[in-house]
């Protein structure tokens, strides 16, 4: 079915208002958006890693969420809807249970990329019908910043400060996304909050609808923890996506296929400028870092499309 | 009609995994339990059960697995050893505190630190504040039947709490003994249907499970959790009756072996409690009053019960399968002195750590316990009370 932007943002929401998460964060666009692709009548079971957004929209006796849901612990939130979707596979044969159900698990880059790692590796492997995303802000910002896999080359945290001697994190961010694709699972994708929220519905609905495992990389900017004004939050993935630095794309059984390609890539100055961990770069005599960064960025947007088999800039 | 059989303490388990048919079964494999999950594996291949395995890449996810299985209404099981319930750890006591009845196998095996394969308890009892009922069992035969009523004590409606029964590795999961079975449609009808009290599948009532619990919240729930707790030892003892109906098999809290005129008794967890058996039966024909109490139910611990089985006693020796590094004593040394507090009378009480890492534990290491026991009845003095039995110095 054509995306309708009025038709999904009129539909019911099944995370509500009145959690705890921060204005401007991305991590609960990221859950509205995922389950607003949900058809209506059919049932979910969320689970989700510790992290913002499970203490934030969960916090007893209170629940924003309007399906079932489960917090076990912080690397273990594929594993733990693994076993309900083995519950619910066995409980569906024997008749106990008549409606359809969908498994959707969310969890920070720490949640994924890191800790729970293994626990996500294995659900996939399995081949359990269930899709897993990840909001990633690239670092820990549940326990205050820190540095995570997923925290780009330069940036600034808790654990990678800003010092005399070394400046910021002293490398390159893991592609989580390439590693899902090498699951061989029938569907990975990478997007971000652009325009009217088409293309995450769009990959949301085919990750929900597609049989077996699928994994979904969503950027979900950190105000916190990236220092930009909370209204920015759609223009800074806009410029993530502009520069190349994420950019948007997806895997079908293998099949790579880019879903956007900027008009002109702008170059990385332009994402990184906005954002408070960044403003070293930006000093005197730091050009060379962010030559880095460029050559980087260069070097697997090329990658990218030769993968989709797109014209190589 | 009982069924006359040979088994190992894991083929026990495994069989009694099959009759109980359960919807999932999340494991992975470690040794000496590596055998239980095979053979499970055999009867879904062979569609001997219904069961729904979920053959995980590591131990912390076998049980996140069940967490998610179980809260999904699922009957659920698990099985490991050592090095695998310690890397369960965390979701352990998320297993309890959820409220959650899996039940788990648990075959005590050393934890590392050297790596090391045989028996003893440093496992089960490092877990033992983790919310777990721990059920333990000196046989294959007690393995069997602890099992299948382990699933009914957990999923009482007063209890609802994940189960663990435990057999020594090697020296019960691994012998082969003489063991009676219960027929299939008697297991079945013993343990019954499961019916959750909440489900993340019931459409009608989405729940919500695991939240962030502030202060003013955290407490009463782990009150209500130590409630549960509380009644387990009731449900333990009616499920215990109902099985001795079905079986003629008779199980407690413990079980009190030349107890009741002895002078000089041990207290002792799991295989070695035969053995003692063996050299209680020389001794008493020697004229030595000699007894034992072997406990079956660790968790909940049955304080008032021990105090008095134990209070007209002289000497105790409480026999530790584990190191607690408390230095007094192991873990179970802990429990029966604490017990004992509230007797009248106070016997003598010595601790022994023995038997570590899977060392022989012999009739004459037992005898040698009870020598000791005498030593300190005939001097009226209790001498060291942290000790070790048959260790190279």
């Amino acid at each position: 079915m054509a995306y309708n932007f009025k038709e999904a943002m009129n539909k019911p929401e099944r995370l509500t208002g009145g959690h705890r998460m921060c204005a401007g964060c991305g991590a609960p666009l990221a859950a509205r958006g995922v389950l607003r692709a949900l058809k209506e009548e059919d049932q979910a079971v969320i689970a989700n890693a510790t992290g913002c957004l499970e203490v934030s929209t969960f916090t007893y006796p209170y629940t924003a969420w309007k399906d079932s849901f489960i917090h076990s612990a912080f690397e273990n939130a594929a594993a733990t809807i693994s076993g309900t979707e083995a519950a619910y596979k066995v409980l569906k044969r024997k008749g106990k249970i008549k409606e359809n159900y969908k498994f959707i698990t969310f969890g920070g880059d720490g949640g994924t990329y890191d800790i729970g790692f293994q626990s996500l590796s294995g659900a996939m492997e399995r081949g359990h019908d269930m899709v897993y995303v990840c909001y990633d802000n690239g670092a820990y910002m549940n326990t205050g910043i820190q540095r995570s896999s997923a925290t780009p080359k330069y940036a600034e945290t808790a654990t990678s400060p800003i010092g005399t001697e070394v400046l910021g994190k002293q490398q390159f961010r893991k592609d989580l996304s390439q590693v899902m694709v090498a699951h061989e699972i029938p569907y990975v994708a990478q997007t971000t909050f652009i325009g009217n929220f088409k293309d995450l519905h769009e990959k949301a609905e085919k990750a929900l609808y597609t049989e077996g495992p699928a994994f979904m990389n969503v950027l979900a900017p950190c105000p916190r923890g990236w220092r930009y004004e909370t209204a920015d939050l759609m223009e800074i993935c806009k410029l993530a996506v502009e520069t190349c630095y994420w950019p948007m794309f997806e895997v079908v059984n293998g099949e790579w296929k880019l879903s956007y390609r900027p008009k002109k890539k702008l170059p990385i100055d332009a994402f990184l400028k906005p954002q408070g961990r960044f403003r070293h770069l930006f000093n005197p005599g730091n050009e060379d870092m962010l030559q880095e960064i460029q050559a980087d960025i260069d070097k697997k947007w090329n990658q990218l499309l030769k993968r989709c088999g797109e014209e190589i800039e | 009609m009982a069924i006359r059989d040979r088994l190992s303490g894991n083929e026990a388990i495994a069989i009694a995994m099959k009759q109980i048919n359960p919807d999932v079964l999340a494991a992975f494999p470690i040794t000496p339990s590596t055998e239980i999950p095979q053979y499970v594996s055999q009867y879904v291949a062979d569609g001997e059960v219904d069961t729904e395995l979920i053959l995980v890449e590591s131990e912390h996810s076998a049980m996140s697995a069940c967490i998610g299985s179980q809260a999904a209404g699922a009957r659920t099981m698990t099985a490991t050893s050592s090095c695998g319930l310690a890397l369960m750890w965390e979701t352990l006591y998320i297993a309890s505190s959820i409220r959650l009845p899996i039940t788990l196998a648990l075959v005590n095996r050393a934890l590392t630190g050297p790596i090391n394969i045989n028996a003893d308890h440093a496992d089960s009892m490092g877990a033992r504040d983790a919310g777990w009922i721990q059920i333990y069992s000196e046989n294959n035969q007690e393995a069997y039947d602890n099992f299948i009523q382990a699933v009914r004590i957990g999923e009482d409606k007063e209890v609802q709490l994940p189960t663990m029964v435990c057999q020594d590795g090697f020296i019960t999961s691994h012998a082969v003994e003489n063991i009676e079975l219960i027929e299939d449609e008697e297991v079945k009808a013993f343990v019954g249907e499961y019916i959750p009290v909440a489900s993340l599948l019931n459409a009608k009532e989405p729940i919500a499970i695991g939240p962030y619990d502030s202060p003013h919240y955290y407490i009463e729930h782990k009150r209500q959790q130590a409630e549960g707790m509380n009644k387990a030892k009731e449900v333990i003892l009616k499920v215990a009756e109902e099985f001795e109906k079905v079986t003629g098999r008779k199980y407690g809290l413990f079980e009190a072996y030349q107890l009741e005129d002895a002078e000089a008794a041990i207290v002792i967890i799991n295989s070695t409690a035969g053995t003692a058996k063996a050299a209680i039966d020389k001794m008493r024909k020697e004229g030595k009053k000699v007894g034992l109490l072997k406990i079956r139910v660790f968790r909940p611990f049955p304080h008032e019960e021990i105090c008095d089985a134990l209070s007209h006693l002289k000497a105790i020796a409480v026999m530790d399968r584990s190191e607690g590094f408390s230095s007094i004593g192991g873990p179970l040394f802990a429990e029966v002195r604490s017990a004992l507090y509230e007797a009248e009378n106070r016997p003598m009480l010595i601790n022994y750590i023995y038997g570590l890492g899977g060392r022989d534990v012999t009739t004459t290491h037992i005898e040698e316990v009870y020598n000791q026991l005498f030593s300190m009845i005939n001097k009226n003095q209790t001498g060291q009370v942290y000790r070790y039995l048959g260790v190279r110095e």
